[in-house]
């Protein structure tokens, strides 16, 4: 009987993206580098 | 109107290679997005991925330099995250993937061909058991009986190993099968598990 009335409550939660995530997409932003070669844009990630 | 100012000054000032704007701007942003793709995808970890995706490609088009929508910032990374959804469901689509929930879960049903550490043990157990009746067979009977059990030879290659026609082989190893069953038999030997 139990299991007929599961609780989710995650879905009542506002969701946030986690802080890793966030810091991962900041050092992806700093580390891309695009260089510009006739016309034609290069990218590269310098780690 | 404010908010969208500042997004838009904001976007000027990470392309001139503020990057500390950018984290502003996902800040912010952060709580409607997410919540955005979770209403679709009902899902954190895809959540996340979405999001790291969506944000991968704002990155690119803002340092390439190809952004063009003054002050429509949030609508434009909601547009990104939207098609990475779609894109998502269509791949799930191609390959559907099995989510158990908290009552059913499907790895409670699904089991591994390998023996548990008890099963391994009576298994060993029972190997044992079995060397020491087949020690007791007479050495014509043994021969026949190992090659076929253990070397999983034929009878065809037994009887050119042992030098008899394939029908005695045969007959050797029926013995050898009677005989181990009147062994276990007269004491009172347990073989399986």
């Amino acid at each position: 009987m139990e299991e007929i009335y599961i609780k989710n409550s995650e879905k009542n939660e506002l969701i946030k993206t986690k802080s890793e995530t966030i810091q991962f997409l900041l050092n992806y932003s700093k580390s891309l580098k695009i260089t510009q070669i006739k016309g034609h844009k290069f990218e590269s990630n310098l780690n | 109107m404010e908010a969208q100012v500042d997004d838009s000054l904001l976007i000027k000032k990470y392309i001139n290679g503020d990057e500390k704007a950018l984290e502003t701007l996902i800040e912010r942003h952060n709580q409607r997005i997410s919540c955005f793709i979770y209403s679709k995808v009902n899902d954190r970890t895809i959540t996340e991925d979405i999001f790291q995706d969506t944000f991968i490609k704002v990155i690119r088009t803002l340092k390439r330099g190809t952004y063009s929508e003054e002050g429509k910032f949030l609508p434009w990374v909601m547009r990104i995250a939207h098609n990475l959804i779609i894109d998502h469901f269509r791949k799930s689509n191609r390959m559907p993937m099995f989510h158990g929930n908290e009552s059913f879960n499907i790895f409670s049903i699904m089991s591994d061909e390998q023996l548990n550490v008890e099963g391994q043990i009576i298994k060993n157990q029972i190997d044992t058991d079995l060397g020491v009746l087949i020690a007791e067979l007479p050495q014509d009977q043994k021969d026949v009986l190992m090659m076929r059990i253990y070397r999983d030879m034929s009878f065809k290659e037994i009887s050119e190993n042992t030098g008899v026609s394939i029908n005695t082989a045969l007959g050797r190893m029926r013995y050898a099968l009677i005989n181990l069953r009147k062994i276990i038999d007269q004491n009172n030997i347990v073989l399986t598990n």
